[in-house]
């Protein structure tokens, strides 16, 4: 077994209702499905982001789409207008998740190392 | 001339379009395209649109949950504001190239005033030379500030829906009061012959469904096509969010976001349909780009409830079909719930935020000792606060305790200092003893030109139900010939 981080096996976006954070965690190869789903659960997400989210987690799976959406309640300091959070709306609490460390079987983390990272000897930059 | 009431249509029609003469798109089909994903989004966007290639109906959505209070308050110092002036302005430019082509256009506009928007809007078009031959179709109803106390004391207490707590409670301090309306005004509007559709609160996803379910003559009992349209919609509502912006499956090779397409929505009668954008735009449509964004401001996904169906989004079924289009198919629905959601928007205290910046050596440690200081001297000052928040832009803003400890080389961070009361001259005490710190606290500190935090009035948002009897008959579709 080795670990990597959730970066490497899954895309996210995020986004907000009220005080709620949702993050839609989305796996670049659907074979990783399953490792998600015994990997990432609400308590195992709840253990995470600790203090940064106050109330329950709440999980829902979208296996058509090899998904699962994540609700984090009371994580936004009151949301929209009332939080003084720089990330007042959830937009990047997706990315937060994303740093989570998950054991995958060798193989799996030698296909996976890497990804979701900018390419070494590439920049955004594209011009 | 008032021509409908919503809900006035009942059961299966012939369709309006019994099929397209497509230019290169595939006939029986409708395009409706994105154009706005809010107010402030791409401006360019909606042109290229409307001349980039083929579309029936672009939708335009302006209205996030605290915009209608900005809104409201523009009215209420002026009668005639009180809408996006933006889309009026977008109307000056589009409106031949719309007439040419044949494109309606359906947004959410209007706000807190559509009956006033509608009237700018057909005042462009006859600039623009569309006397007589546009139509400018208004959904008024949505709107329950004049009648709040009425339905309070009727048996309606707009209950919190996050903390269960009575509308009562902040009854005074109500800012504006609006119901989502769906789809049905929306379809009694074009019905009418309206070529543009101006809305208040509507569901961002009825602008893309209602086009569709009255180009097909969807009744309203068909929950599949019906769930199908509101998923369309989904996909559609923020603009380049489905085709490659904000993506963050390597977004460093999504191709010419300088010059992103917006998404367009290719729907088929029986209720599939494809995501693509124009040719030779930028930008990408894929899997990943369209599953973002069905994930994007996602609740229980079983239950995406809408005023006119509830969509099963765990249904959804999507196929690559490459050259940026993604087909969706299998989506499932069933009938919508008897409430409708309320957006209530109420005054709810003060917040000011300030920043500094500290640099290297110990930036970190010089911005913590700083917070510190400046939390001494508000206590020293008496000032009671609901809440005081300090982050580290640069290390923890946004990861928290996940970024671990700084470390003493990061070469600068950014302390930034927020509070949040109901006593307005506490907060404006605070925004005066942050610029102090620069003479008075740890050394190497700069980014302070920006001049004195501003107070902010805090316009909270406040979700509720409604029973959907007492709002429906209220619900009104005028037409306003340009």
């Amino acid at each position: 077994m080795a670990e990597v981080q959730l970066v490497e096996l899954a895309h996210a976006r995020s986004g907000d209702k009220g005080d709620t954070a949702n993050v839609g965690l989305i796996v670049y190869d659907e074979e990783d499905y399953p490792i998600v789903l015994e990997m990432v659960t609400p308590d195992r997400v709840k253990e995470h982001f600790k203090d940064m989210v106050k109330g329950p987690v709440e999980r829902f799976r979208l296996d058509n789409l090899h998904a699962v959406n994540f609700l984090l309640h009371g994580a936004l300091d009151g949301g929209g207008t009332v939080s003084l959070m720089t990330d007042a709306q959830g937009k990047v609490f997706s990315t937060a998740l994303l740093r989570m460390g998950i054991e995958v079987p060798d193989e799996v983390a030698e296909r996976v190392r890497g990804r979701g990272r900018v390419p070494d000897g590439r920049t955004g930059d594209r011009r | 001339m008032t021509v409908a009431h919503a809900g006035s249509r009942d059961g299966s029609q012939a369709p309006a379009n019994a099929g397209r003469s497509g230019h290169g798109t595939p006939a029986g089909t409708v395009r409706v395209a994105g154009g706005q994903g809010f107010w402030g989004d791409d401006l360019e966007a909606p042109v290229r649109q409307v001349e980039g290639g083929d579309i029936d109906y672009l939708m335009l959505d302006y209205l996030a949950e605290v915009t209608m209070s900005i809104m409201q308050k523009q009215r209420s110092r002026d009668p005639r504001a009180g809408y996006a002036r933006d889309f009026v302005a977008l109307m000056e430019r589009i409106f031949p190239a719309c007439m040419e082509r044949g494109i309606k256009v359906v947004t959410n506009a209007g706000g807190v005033n559509p009956a006033e928007c509608a009237r700018a809007v057909a005042e462009a078009g006859r600039g623009a030379g569309a006397g007589g031959r546009a139509r400018v179709g208004v959904v008024t109803g949505d709107d329950l500030m004049d009648r709040l106390d009425e339905l309070l004391a009727s048996g309606h207490p707009l209950d919190n829906m996050e903390t269960g707590q009575p509308l009562a409670a902040i009854r005074d301090r109500v800012r504006s009061a609006n119901v989502y309306l769906g789809a049905r005004p929306i379809v009694a509007a074009l019905d009418a012959g309206a070529t543009v559709v101006v809305t208040g609160r509507s569901t961002d996803t009825a602008l893309t469904y209602g086009p569709l379910a009255r180009e097909f003559g969807w009744p309203w009992d068909a929950w599949d096509l019906l769930a199908s349209g509101v998923v369309a919609g989904h996909i559609n509502e923020c603009g380049a969010q489905a085709s490659g912006g904000n993506c963050s499956a390597e977004w460093w090779s999504i191709p010419d976001l300088a010059g992103v397409g917006f998404p367009i929505i290719e729907a088929s009668p029986g209720g599939n349909f494809v995501v693509t954008k124009h040719e030779g735009t930028g930008g990408a449509v894929n899997l990943r780009t369209v599953k973002e964004q069905i994930l994007y401001e996602m609740g229980d996904p079983s239950s995406y409830i809408t005023p006119d169906v509830v969509a099963d989004f765990t249904t959804i079924r999507l196929s690559d079909e490459g050259g940026d289009r993604v087909g969706v198919h299998g989506i499932r629905g069933r009938p919508p719930t008897p409430s409708l959601k309320v957006s209530v928007a109420y005054s709810a205290g003060f917040k000011a935020v300030g920043t500094l910046v500290y640099a290297w050596p110990d930036a970190a440690a010089k911005a913590r000792a700083a917070a510190t200081i400046l939390r001494e001297r508000l206590d020293r000052l008496g000032l009671a606060f609901d809440r005081v928040l300090v982050e580290l832009v640069g290390w923890d803003a946004t990861h928290g305790h996940l970024a671990g400890d700084p470390p003493p080389d990061l070469p600068e961070v950014e302390l930034r200092v927020g509070v949040r009361g109901t006593n307005r001259a506490s907060v404006e005490r605070f925004t005066r003893e942050v610029a102090p710190l620069v003479l008075t606290g740890p050394p190497s500190v700069t980014g302070f030109a920006g001049g004195r935090p501003r107070v902010q009035e805090i316009v909270a948002y406040w979700p509720a139900l409604i029973d959907r009897r007492v709002v429906e008959p209220r619900v009104a579709v005028d037409v306003v010939e340009v």
